[in-house]
């Protein structure tokens, strides 16, 4: 978003919202979310557990299954908004133009299904290629993403491969089509340091040179900081702070963002994990009026009892707070 | 491999032996058939010519020990009844039973797979509702009861089928089958039904269960994530998985189906192995009872054994490893 626009993004999403009809009442998982990610872009979405990441995900997949309902918002891939397709329609661009990795490696695959049955049917899901064939792209993906003789490998199961080996499984067959977009849900956490940063490498190659967009979520800052363009935050199924990964990190605007990285402002914030902060997140189900952040927030006043909306408060720069960190940008 | 089998095979050797024991004392404890067999006015001396002829004069261990001494040789003693060897008696009346088991367990799987299916795919629809209604009569409404319901609308009131027998059959590798001609089919579709009723129901229940605990798996969503058809989702990723429970169970219970035979047989005249054991048990056969009560427990065992083999095959995690 940094950039002047001149085409639609690859995905942008305006105020999504996503709630789930449950017996004890509509959980508010996803309830403001906007961002947009261009061709070529990586979006960072970070957030505690339970702030409605995953569901994100999912929403922009159109894969939120009952009771969970898309209520409010929209998403428009390359313009075209997914509301508008078909069941069908979208059938197409799953696993084709958008990819998704899952967040827990070891639920992805099929444990009856070989390696090889699973990645040549998303191949041929979505374009009339020959066994064969289908089963050559099968393989350079997997030696893509740095799986050790992947002829033989294709023959495995499941079982037969560790966390770390199937989630690179999973994310050979996110590449499969080369999509436009990857919803890429915590890829690297369940892999080694050196692995992670192969990946890492990998996906950005990809990024480049293919115009893949990619919105990354993760715990980890260090991976956001060395990979992400832009960083969204999100807060109770609310992102809460939006801009430049670099500004981001450097200067947090919301007390949120603020407590997550730290309290002294410095560029050498890699490798560090979100830092805990004091207090519960609120409940979904019940959430209070006004901030979702009072509860725990060191500069809550009294007109935080109003909800603050997404406010520029800054060039590109997107936090919503009634008493953002502006002093500190002022004083860098 | 060869280990495990052996294994197996050595540990069914041993239930074997115990149930022998049990078996044979058991049908001891039943009654002396000695009063039935023998006409009433006989006198002392035919009595006791008799009752050596058969070997019950002497002490049960003995006689246990010539039983396990002949039975190592195949032979399984002789009918009282029929005088003819109880073993062969049995072998020629399992084919008609192994016919009715095998059409009961094949007819359960056809039924129940497609609306275990359809009930678990949608859980709300009224259609789902009326089969899981029906799967809970078909649990608990008496076999017996169902098999005369059955005769009385079927043969007696609308006369579409015939209600006893197996109608004609042809002769295919020695033994005699009902379901290769049109006659013994008509013959055999009401007893198969009638097998089938608690089995219709479990392979409902457990379909239904198995599709919807699998929707719910990450790799299912994921399926749908890499832009399969719900077709292939459902008839490959889903099905895949709930094929492994369904086998199984409905392998184990082929033995019980075996079993429950007897009242299906005896309703509809069905003249295999349990229509004989009725028949044999009403005059106290005691070499047909205890060899068809062995052949059930080496029936039960080796039916054991597919299954398991038969699990190794469709779940690769307990696939046996050969190396
Ligand atoms: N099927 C569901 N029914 C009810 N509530 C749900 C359902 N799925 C998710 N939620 C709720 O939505 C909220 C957001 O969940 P989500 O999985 O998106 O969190 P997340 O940010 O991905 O967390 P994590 O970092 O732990 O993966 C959670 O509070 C969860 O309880
Ligand atoms: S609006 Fe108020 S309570 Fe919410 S984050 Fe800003 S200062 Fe804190
Ligand atoms: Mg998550």
């Amino acid at each position: 978003m940094a950039e002047p626009m001149n085409a639609a993004p690859t995905l942008e999403v305006r105020n999504l919202q996503t709630h789930f009809f449950t017996r004890g009442g509509v959980v508010k998982a996803v309830n403001d979310v906007s961002f947009s990610i261009a061709r070529g872009k990586v979006l960072g979405l970070v957030g505690e557990s339970g702030s409605g990441k995953t569901v994100t995900g999912f929403s922009i997949m159109k894969l939120v299954d009952p009771p969970g309902r898309i209520v409010g918002g929209s998403i428009l891939f390359q313009g075209r908004d997914l509301a508008t397709l078909s069941e069908e329609e979208m059938r197409h661009l799953r696993g084709n133009r958008i990819a998704m990795i899952f967040q827990d490696p070891m639920m992805t695959l099929n444990p009856v299904l070989r390696i090889d049955t699973q990645m040549i049917e998303t191949v041929q899901a979505h374009e009339k290629v020959s066994d064969e064939d289908a089963r050559a792209r099968a393989r350079d993906a997997l030696g893509m993403v740095g799986i050790p003789s992947p002829d033989e490998r294709l023959k495995s199961y499941p079982h037969q491969f560790s966390g770390g080996m199937r989630q690179r499984v999973a994310i050979a067959i996110a590449l499969l089509h080369r999509p436009d977009l990857i919803v890429a849900d915590e890829p690297t956490t369940a892999l080694d340091v050196t692995i992670q940063g192969q990946i890492l490498a990998e996906v950005q190659k990809l990024c480049a040179t293919t115009g893949t967009a990619m919105l990354w979520i993760t715990h980890d800052l260090s991976v956001v900081a060395g990979l992400a363009d832009d960083i969204a935050v999100m807060y109770a199924g609310r992102v809460v702070e939006y801009g430049d990964v670099g500004e981001v990190l450097d200067k947090p605007l919301h007390p949120y963002t603020h407590g997550l990285i730290g309290s002294v402002p410095s560029r050498n914030k890699r490798g560090v994990p979100l830092r805990q902060i004091p207090g519960m997140t609120p409940s979904l189900l019940n959430l209070p009026e006004g901030c979702s952040f009072r509860a725990r927030c060191p500069r809550a006043a009294e007109d935080c009892i109003v909800m603050p909306t997404l406010h520029p408060w800054l060039p590109d720069r997107l936090a919503r707070c009634h008493h953002p960190h502006l002093e500190e940008v002022a004083t860098a | 491999m060869s280990v495990y089998l052996l294994r197996r095979l050595i540990q069914a050797g041993g239930v074997v032996l115990a149930m022998s024991i049990i078996v044979f004392i058991g049908v001891f404890a039943i009654g002396d058939p000695v009063e039935i067999l023998i006409s009433p006015d006989a006198d002392q001396m035919e009595r006791e010519r008799a009752v050596a002829a058969l070997g019950l004069d002497k002490p049960l261990w003995h006689q246990y020990l010539i039983f396990l001494g002949k039975a190592a040789q195949g032979d399984l003693g002789r009918s009282f009844v029929f005088n003819e060897p109880a073993l062969e008696l049995i072998l020629q009346r399992m084919p008609a039973t192994l016919e009715l088991a095998f059409a009961a367990t094949f007819g359960a799987i056809l039924i129940g797979l497609p609306l275990g299916l359809y009930a678990g795919l949608r859980p709300n629809s009224v259609g789902s509702k009326a089969i899981m209604a029906g799967s809970i009569l078909g649990f608990s409404l008496p076999t017996f009861w169902v098999g005369l319901m059955l005769i009385m609308v079927f043969a007696v009131q609308l006369g579409w089928l015939p209600s006893t027998g197996r109608g004609d059959t042809v002769e295919v590798l020695g033994t005699r089958w009902s379901f290769l001609t049109w006659n013994g089919l008509q013959h055999l579709a009401m007893p198969a039904l009638n097998l089938a009723l608690f089995k219709i129901s479990l392979v409902i229940r457990l379909t239904r269960a198995g599709v919807r605990e699998t929707m719910l798996m990450d790799y299912v969503k994921f399926a749908r994530a890499k832009g399969l058809s719900p077709f292939r989702v459902t008839f490959v990723h889903v099905f895949k998985n709930i094929l492994i429970p369904v086998v199984t169970v409905t392998g184990l219970e082929f033995g019980s189906t075996i079993a429950f035979s007897v009242v299906t047989e005896s309703i509809f005249a069905w003249p295999g192995m349990g229509k004989l054991i009725i028949d044999s048990i009403n005059v106290l056969d005691r070499p047909v009872i205890v060899a068809y009560l062995m052949i059930v427990v080496l029936m039960f065992i080796t039916i054991n054994l597919i299954v398991d083999l038969m699990y190794s095959v469709l779940d690769p995690r307990v696939r046996l490893e050969s190396k």
